[in-house]
């Protein structure tokens, strides 16, 4: 029986530069590259590959000493041309320089009626080998899922409600075989439900409308309403001692094709977008290209920020940087880095505000369709919390996101607890970060008490 | 404006680390953000964009909310010294010349004490000058009244900056209102200067060639009227018609400079709400808070004093809301639970009130004169709804607000000292908020717990 839940609390962030429905298919990139750094939870990474070694597609080029099971692997077939590193010879990105013709690893090829009959652990330990299991992420701590769990249940969002996210349904057209066998699978993972949650305002499209051995459940209201944090606390909350995994919809489809054709296809779709792009737009490639490809001749100015990813939890990337392990979407937004004369106080039409202040109401009488370019300036400096509330407004949980953050800066374990930090990560309170008018880092903050609470 | 920026950037590294004047660094900052809003960007981990306010913009809005009342208060100032005089015919002008020449005084000494402060904190502890003095700094001045000696303006305003405020961390960490901090201390250390008939008018002083013009002038606000002989006293005043409902909302009547327009206050109310700032809970709670509070003393008198009610009836007064605030406890949730909650506590006071047979005149005063007397709409609108010292959960705010109406008339009614209750109650509830927030977000955790397996 689904179920249909309004949330009435959080904000839409309408930024300007969309992306158009139209698909580039021959951008090839040269280089692509995995990230360790997209994933929580990897301790002592151990490095399977050097320069110079070829790889093909699914070759294992990484694991986690700490959790040596799960295999991380080369997205597509070439040769690794520079393994990056960072301060204290923190593991920053393997690049590989691509074939022109990708080559597989070959898995072991299901039919349909070959999924009904796979056990749990065959089928972990292809998932595992073949470098798709990253895709399974555990709540609570949004870290890595961990194999030998049975978790309560699995949560899969159906929509992104981020700025200029992407529409899901395009993502994934023609993947509907890929994602029916995805979800086929994830069932024997879990000896409760698998819950797909989709957006109640809009039409169900036809990826999801025949989808079987799934719950289905509704959700409506205003960004964090297609976070998967969210959905969880609505449907099936996370308590202490309590496991539950998400997986993105291309992991699922992903995780169907790994079975039914046998290889690990990292080629996806993703959006470009943001106010900066000439032509935003939608673009199939494989995972971790680079971007320099995408950018090339296609930006409105040269001082913008590109992020891998939406503006609101993405990370901030080179020109010549890549598009991260769960990114679908590519943002390039004006970089702010610049002084504005009385910027505080002066009347402004543009400015996007949650909190409708002074000299910044112009923006509330356009109306809900008015797109804004937002720059990356942080408009003010850190304070002391000053303003309540507004964390409460903008996230549609039964949880006190300013006494968790106060909790995690107090470093006291049990209000942490007691206030629900199982049940968030980063994304779920980025809204928090986004309207806070003391400039707190609130995401980092707490991803330092998951941390704490994770490794004490 | 590239040219005032130069001048700044060119002065830049005389105050960066090693500069010859890398102390006075966050004195500098101040002052160039406070023209320039900087350049600083998001990191590239987190949002990566950022709400367009940010407290400096925040502290403005709260300013500009409080014009009208600044404004309306010089006028005010200037009119009741015309009134006194006996010189009715006095223009607009004069009037608003006279008030200002009262009133503007007082706030510079304010602002140039409270500013002269945060700055010297801000140097020695090196971190950055809190906006937070910007509101600060206009709100002591309003809630003054107009003769009040300079000297003690600093003195109050140093002392609610440094024991209200810096000992507790600064803006952000302080428990009680600096700005109510600093009247309290006015009025224990030197209450014959703002408490009392004879503070409220300025008559002017020497130094421009004005003396008292009359001798004996007893400029008695309504609420010390009220307090002494009841609201019939009104038509005795000297000006008879002088506390019309009417004249007390609008606000023409003798009190603390920014106090006595209800009017002015809720256009501020008004412009706090729209931007958000202001928490409308707050506000309407203290105001329904005060009326229905007002509204029991007004029941108790009459059944009390003329009325006859059984002792069953009241018996099951009791018994009812009794049961009312055990259903609340059981059964309601959400914000709701909050309000019943202590709407039934009031319930619960007035039916021991009713057995105590207690009556005064004050009690007779009709509700509705609670809103628009004495500084009641002034606190409810700016000092209630500080976000600092005011409880932080929606919940909790309709307690906060409910109980700052009840008790301002619950002060004003039973303090025999003092008329006004609205600071004392909203110091008392400052005290209290973390409290009420303790409970609110206790019942959260236990939410969560009750559904833990482990």
């Amino acid at each position: 029986m689904s179920k249909t839940i309004k949330l009435k609390r959080g904000f839409d962030i309408n930024l300007a530069g969309k992306a158009e429905k139209k698909l580039v298919e021959n951008i090839k990139a040269t280089t692509y590259a995995f990230k360790p750094t997209d994933f929580e939870g990897i301790m002592r990474p151990k490095l399977l590959v050097k320069e110079g070694d070829t790889v093909k597609a699914g070759t294992p080029i990484l694991y986690d000493k700490k959790n040596d099971a799960i295999k991380f692997t080369a997205p597509v077939s070439g040769e690794v041309v520079e393994i990056v590193r960072g301060k204290k010879r923190k593991l920053l990105e393997i690049k590989i320089l691509a074939d022109s013709e990708i080559v597989y690893e070959e898995f072991n090829k299901f039919s349909v009626s070959d999924i009904e009959s796979l056990d749990a652990e065959k089928i972990k330990e292809q998932l595992l080998k073949s470098g798709v299991w990253p895709n399974l992420i555990q709540r609570p701590y949004g870290i890595l899922a961990n194999p030998e769990e049975n978790p309560k249940a699995i949560f899969i969002s159906g929509f992104d409600t981020n700025p200029l996210a992407p529409d899901t349904d395009y993502l994934l057209k023609g993947q509907e075989q890929y994602f029916q066998a995805g979800i086929n699978i994830l069932k024997k993972l879990t000896s409760g439900k698998v819950h797909l949650n989709l957006n109640a305002s809009g039409e169900v499209s036809s990826l999801f409308s025949q989808i079987q051995n799934v719950e289905i459940n509704k959700f409506s209201g205003p960004h964090p309403a297609g976070n998967v944090g969210v959905q969880i606390h609505h449907i099936d909350p996370i308590n202490k001692g309590d496991i539950a995994w998400t997986v993105k919809p291309f992991g699922v489809a992903q995780i169907g094709k790994l079975f039914l054709e046998g290889k690990y296809d990292t080629k996806r779709v993703i959006a470009l977008a943001g106010s900066e792009v000439k032509n935003p737009q939608y673009y199939s490639i494989y995972t971790g290209a680079c971007v320099d490809k995408l950018l090339e001749n296609n930006l409105n100015t040269d001082n913008v920020r590109v992020v891998s990813g939406n503006v609101l939890t993405g990370r901030g990337i080179k020109k010549t940087g890549y598009v991260g392990y769960f990114d679908d979407l590519v943002t390039v937004i004006p970089e702010g880095d610049e002084y504005e004369f009385l910027g505080w106080i002066l009347p402004s039409t543009k400015k996007v505000s949650f909190h409708r202040a002074f000299g910044l109401l112009a923006p509330f009488f356009a109306g809900k369709n008015k797109e804004f370019v937002v720059d990356t300036n942080l408009h003010g400096e850190p304070r002391a919390f000053v303003e309540t509330g507004s964390f409460e407004k903008v996230t549609p949980m039964d949880i006190y996101p300013e006494f968790l953050i106060k909790a995690i800066m107090a470093e006291d374990f049990d209000e942490m607890e007691a206030l629900g930090i199982y049940e968030v990560i980063e994304e779920d309170l980025a809204l928090c970060e986004f309207v806070d008018v003391s400039k707190h880092d609130i995401q980092k903050i707490l991803r330092e008490g998951i941390n704490l609470l994770q490794f004490s | 404006m590239k040219f005032l920026q130069d001048i700044f950037e060119k002065q830049k590294p005389h105050f960066e680390k090693g500069g010859k004047w890398e102390k006075y660094y966050y004195i500098f900052e101040a002052h160039y953000t406070l023209l320039f809003a900087p350049k600083d960007v998001t990191s590239k981990k987190g949002v990566q964009i950022r709400d367009a306010v940010d407290m400096k913009r925040m502290m403005m809005t709260v300013i500009i909310a409080l014009l009208p009342t600044l404004i309306f208060g010089i006028w005010n100032v200037g009119h009741q010294h015309f009134l006194a005089t006996g010189q009715e015919a006095a223009t607009i002008l004069d009037k608003f010349a006279i008030g200002a020449y009262a009133v503007l005084p007082i706030v510079i000494v304010s602002y140039a004490t409270g500013l002269g402060i945060e700055f010297t904190f801000a140097t020695i502890r090196r971190h950055p000058v809190n906006e937070g003095f910007l509101v600060s700094g206009m709100l002591i001045p309003l809630i003054m009244p107009a003769t009040i000696p300079l000297w003690q303006v600093a003195l109050a305003t140093a002392f609610a900056v440094i024991i209200g405020k810096e000992v507790f961390g600064g803006t952000g960490m302080n428990i009680l209102n600096v700005a109510l901090t600093a009247r309290a201390f006015l009025y224990f250390a030197y209450p014959g200067d703002i408490s009392g008939d004879n503070v409220w008018t300025y008559f002017g002083d020497s130094l421009i060639g004005m003396s008292d013009p009359v001798q004996a002038f007893s400029g008695a606000t309504p609420l010390a009227m009220a307090a002494a002989d009841g609201i019939s006293s009104f038509s005795n005043f000297w000006l008879s018609d002088a506390y019309t409902f009417q004249n007390m909302f609008l606000g023409v009547i003798p009190g603390s400079i920014g106090e006595t327009s209800t009017l002015m206050a809720l256009i501020g109310a008004a412009i706090l709400i729209i931007t958000g700032v202001g928490s409308w809970r707050i506000i309407l709670s203290v105001f329904g808070g005060a009326f229905l509070m007002g509204y029991l003393f007004n029941f108790i008198y009459d059944i009390n004093y003329t009325g006859q009610l059984g002792t069953g009836v009241k018996v099951a007064f009791l018994v009812g809301t009794i049961i009312l605030f055990i259903v609340n406890q059981k059964f309601i949730k959400g914000e709701l639970k909050a309000i019943i909650g202590v709407l039934a506590g009031m319930l619960i006071f007035t039916a021991v009130m009713l057995f105590s047979g207690a009556a005064s005149e004050f009690m007779k005063v009709p509700a509705q004169f609670h809103l628009v007397m004495g500084g009641m709409a002034f606190g409810a609108v700016y000092m209630a709804t500080d976000p600092v010292t005011a409880s932080h959960t929606f919940q909790g705010k309709w307690i906060y607000g409910i109980m700052i109406g009840a008790l301002t008339v619950l002060i004003r009614v039973f303090n025999p000292a003092y008329p006004e209750g609205i600071m004392l109650a909203i110091l008392l509830m400052n005290v209290f908020a973390p409290l009420i927030d303790i409970y609110v977000v206790k019942a959260n955790k236990k939410r969560r717990l009750s559904r833990a397996t482990v």
